[in-house]
């Protein structure tokens, strides 16, 4: 019987909201990497993907980091931690070149990959919202998503928000 | 009794919490889930997911790179 109790069944859970507003390789973890850990805390989690964070609800991810404009990003290279100069970055193939290095550590670190961390989520009955508004706004169709979302807007993030015990926005 | 191992070795955050809480999913109550892994973080995450989850968390230990845990599930 206890093993059939999901989540949102549990008296007591405590609930999590995030916003999720980024769609690139590097800002998609941390909130996949939130959700999933508190749910599988028993959190009730909810995650409303709103602009660039939308496409990380589409079927396949492609998902890509760029250097430009992020002097914080300082990746191990040769036996130390460089960050690029913005002309650098700016330079046709360096974000793809950037994004292969990212790939290639998140493997040999052991970090998992964002399609299984949103299958982990999936699995743990993490709530998805897809926001209409920027489906309207960047022609965006819930066929190219994957199964099990919600569509919603701004209200219905706020009813959730606020009777979430944590809300993050990232 | 079977024995309910996870080895968890060279995965990182938060993959050993997420493989934990699935694998304690096929551990009868009151029975003990012993887990290996390499991420040092995973000694204060193990606690702190005992501490939410309300499993108990036998013990906590190192050995070499190795870090054991054993989780009773309740």
């Amino acid at each position: 019987m206890l093993d059939k109790v999901s989540q949102g069944d549990l008296e007591n859970a405590k609930s999590m909201s995030i916003i999720v507003t980024k769609g690139t390789l590097d800002w998609a973890y941390p909130p996949f990497i939130l959700a999933t850990t508190a749910a599988a805390m028993d959190v009730k989690v909810s995650m409303f993907f709103t602009f660039y964070g939308l496409s990380l609800l589409s079927k396949k991810l492609d998902l890509k980091i760029s250097t430009l404009g992020n002097p914080g990003m300082k990746m191990p290279m040769m036996g130390m931690h460089m960050a690029l100069p913005n002309i650098v970055s700016a330079v046709p193939g360096v974000d793809r070149m950037a994004t292969t290095m990212m790939k290639n550590l998140i493997k040999k670190k052991g970090v998992a990959s964002i399609e299984d961390l949103r299958e982990a989520a999936i699995d743990l009955e993490v709530q998805m919202i897809g926001c209409q508004m920027t489906m309207d706004l960047f022609e965006m169709e819930q066929k190219d998503m994957i199964d099990g979302i919600e569509i919603g807007g701004a209200a219905t993030w706020v009813d959730i928000a606020t009777k979430s015990d944590i809300n993050l926005y990232i | 009794m079977a024995e309910h191992v996870l080895n968890a070795e060279g995965l990182n955050c938060p993959l050993p919490i997420l493989k934990a809480k699935k694998a304690l999913k096929s551990v009868p109550q009151g029975e003990v889930l012993k887990i290996t892994s390499t991420d040092p973080g995973s000694v204060a995450d193990f606690a702190a997911f005992c501490n939410q989850t309300g499993n108990v968390l036998v013990s906590s230990s190192t050995e070499g790179k190795i870090y054991k845990f054993e989780i009773k599930r309740t």
